[in-house]
């Protein structure tokens, strides 16, 4: 079982995230850069699957140089190898120049899952995972909560809004797997310092084949016309419960027409 | 006029507001074209589709169809924009609705723009990110322009025309039905309207301290006939099931009302809530940063505040 899995280095869950006024993009360097946590939930589910069956997981990433850090972090819970794919012509792309990217380096290598989180949490599109499956004409099973390997059929729980579909599937595939699917370990000590060993392969748009007017900023089938910070909101009223809270709040509703 | 499409969301032949929503969107680019895809397309759900404005309904239904998720879907976008090449395409930001526009883009060769929360007539979407935080105004560049539309952010307003109805029978390729849906396991979803869509949320955090604690978070829910939400830190607690999670993580909601009970308002929450119209807050930390995104605020214990503030909803009804 030979498993990628896509991650994404993402401005940390809990700090503020801003546009740049020069270009509209995320201003990746305000914050520290961490694993997009949705992703471990990919790399464990990938780790579960490989323990069992055996194989090898390689970590996948798109990124500019300090996305190899994240790339170790992942490696680091157990992966045997990283891919990275850094090119200053990949910077600004758009959903579908990053999947041609990404497709470009998963495909011909063999891979019988290509295994995503269900979103990263700075763009939150949760497009990338259908489009790799779109692009290398490949099953695609997403939103998975649950997974189950079994010779080449691969069985999962997609979640949907009136509970979850069961759905089977042939290998290869392309699978997202959504938070509640494990419990994501921790790197261990030892696992730190083995990611250090592990062979990571660079790869530039010329070395995925692709030209450079094809990717990037200049390529990008959308365009930030204008953003704004959303004005701040006219602070509220505030009271302490003397007993009566419930009733205030009614008062508040019913003068707002909810009751 | 140019034609619009708007991919119907609905399930078991119930129309999902964010379907009316999306037609009402669409008039202001061109005359909107329903596509429906799978059973359920009754005569009652074109009659409110035309009362919205939709001119057309578009029935795409088989087996391909049925049995298989989001790629056989994609293709007969695909294919409608290729024969119809309409002004623009418009779905709901399900986790259907986003992968079918997303495949729909490769195979046009058009732009995507996802999450939308207004739709200019020149085009210009505008999007609420980073939790809100950040108005967006951005345009599709090339191609058809492709836009998911989140649920409530665009009120539906009727337009009485008279839609017409036509079974559309496009192929379906093999290679879209590689994933075949064996089994749809429906949880009991009760009386409560849906999260995503729901006028009125009411939310429990950390501060509920336990599953029994949901019990009066639900009663105020059900008095306001609002969905019940869930911070994060209460589903990794294992309180509430994790599809109510409300958050960066989880859903993003944008109701009428938002009640947040027990919840301190991290980013991680609010990301998911801040577009909230209203947000009533009841906490008993006062320095808990949900206040600053209150309307209206009690510091207190939630456990005293929550059961009187059912009964005065109760008895004001």
């Amino acid at each position: 079982m030979k498993i990628a899995v896509c991650v994404k280095q993402v401005p940390d869950t809990w700090a503020e995230k801003k546009l740049r006024s020069d270009d509209s993009r995320l201003d990746r360097e305000a914050a520290d850069g961490v694993l997009n946590e949705l992703d471990e939930y990919a790399v464990e589910q990938a780790l579960q699957i490989t323990e069992a069956l055996g194989g090898e997981v390689v970590i996948v990433t798109m990124g500019p140089e300090r996305a190899a850090e994240t790339l170790r972090k992942a490696i680091s819970m157990g992966a045997d190898a990283g891919i990275h794919l850094v090119d200053d012509h990949l910077a600004g792309s758009d959903a579908i120049a990053t999947s041609a990217a990404l497709a470009k380096a998963l495909e011909g290598r063999g891979f019988d899952l290509i295994l995503f989180g269900s979103e990263s949490t700075d763009a939150r599109m949760s497009v990338i995972p259908a489009m790799i499956a779109e692009r290398l004409d490949l099953p695609q099973v997403t939103f998975a909560q649950k997974v189950d390997v079994s010779g080449t059929t691969l069985t999962a729980e997609r979640v949907t809004d009136y509970g979850y579909d069961v759905l089977t599937t042939e290998l290869p595939a392309v699978v997202s797997v959504v938070e509640k699917i494990n419990e994501p370990r921790y790197p261990s000590f030892k696992g730190i310092m083995a990611a250090k060993k592990k062979p990571v392969e660079t790869l530039t748009v010329g070395d995925l084949g692709l030209e450079a007017s094809v990717v990037g900023a200049a390529a990008a089938w959308s365009a930030v016309a204008d953003f704004a910070a959303r004005p701040p909101k006219a602070a509220g009223v505030v009271v302490t419960d003397e007993g009566n809270g419930g009733t205030k709040i009614a008062e508040y509703l019913t003068s707002q027409k909810f009751i | 006029m140019s034609d619009v499409i708007v991919l119907a969301e609905h399930f078991d032949s119930e129309v999902k507001k964010v379907t009316l929503e999306l037609v009402t969107a669409a008039r202001s680019l061109g005359s909107p074209v329903v596509l429906w895809l799978g059973a359920g397309c009754t005569d009652s759900v074109v009659e409110t589709m035309g009362s919205f404005g939709a001119s057309q309904v578009l029935v795409a239904d088989s087996d391909a169809v049925r049995n298989h998720p989001v790629a056989p879907g994609a293709e007969i976008v695909a294919e409608l924009i290729g024969s119809m090449s309409p002004a623009a395409v418009l779905v709901a930001s399900s986790a259907d609705g986003k992968e079918i526009a997303a495949r729909a883009a490769i195979k046009s060769g058009s732009g995507i723009i996802t999450d939308a929360v207004e739709i200019a007539a020149d085009g210009t979407v505008t999007q609420s990110v980073f939790g809100g935080s950040t108005i967006v105004h951005s345009k599709v560049t090339h191609g058809t322009p492709i836009i998911t539309v989140r649920p409530n952010a665009i009120p539906a307003t009727q337009a009485p025309t008279t839609a017409t109805k036509t079974d559309i029978t496009p192929a379906v390729s093999e290679a879209a039905q590689k994933v075949t849906i064996t089994n749809r396991a429906v949880v009991e979803k009760g009386a409560r309207p849906e999260l995503a869509e729901a006028e009125i949320v009411v939310s429990g955090g950390r501060g509920v301290g336990g599953a029994e604690g949901f019990g009066v978070i639900e009663q105020l829910a059900d008095s306001l006939n609002g969905a019940v939400g869930a911070s994060r830190a209460a589903t990794d607690a294992g309180w509430y099931p994790h599809q109510f999670q409300v958050g960066q993580t989880g859903k993003t909601v944008s109701p009428q009302l938002y009640i947040a009970n027990g919840i301190s308002g991290a980013i991680q929450h609010r990301a998911g809530m801040q577009t909230s119209k209203v947000v009533v807050v009841v906490n008993k930390d006062p320095e808990a940063p949900i206040f600053e995104l209150a309307d209206y605020g009690v510091v207190g214990d939630l456990f005293s505040v929550v059961p009187q503030l059912t009964q005065e909803i109760s008895s004001r009804k």
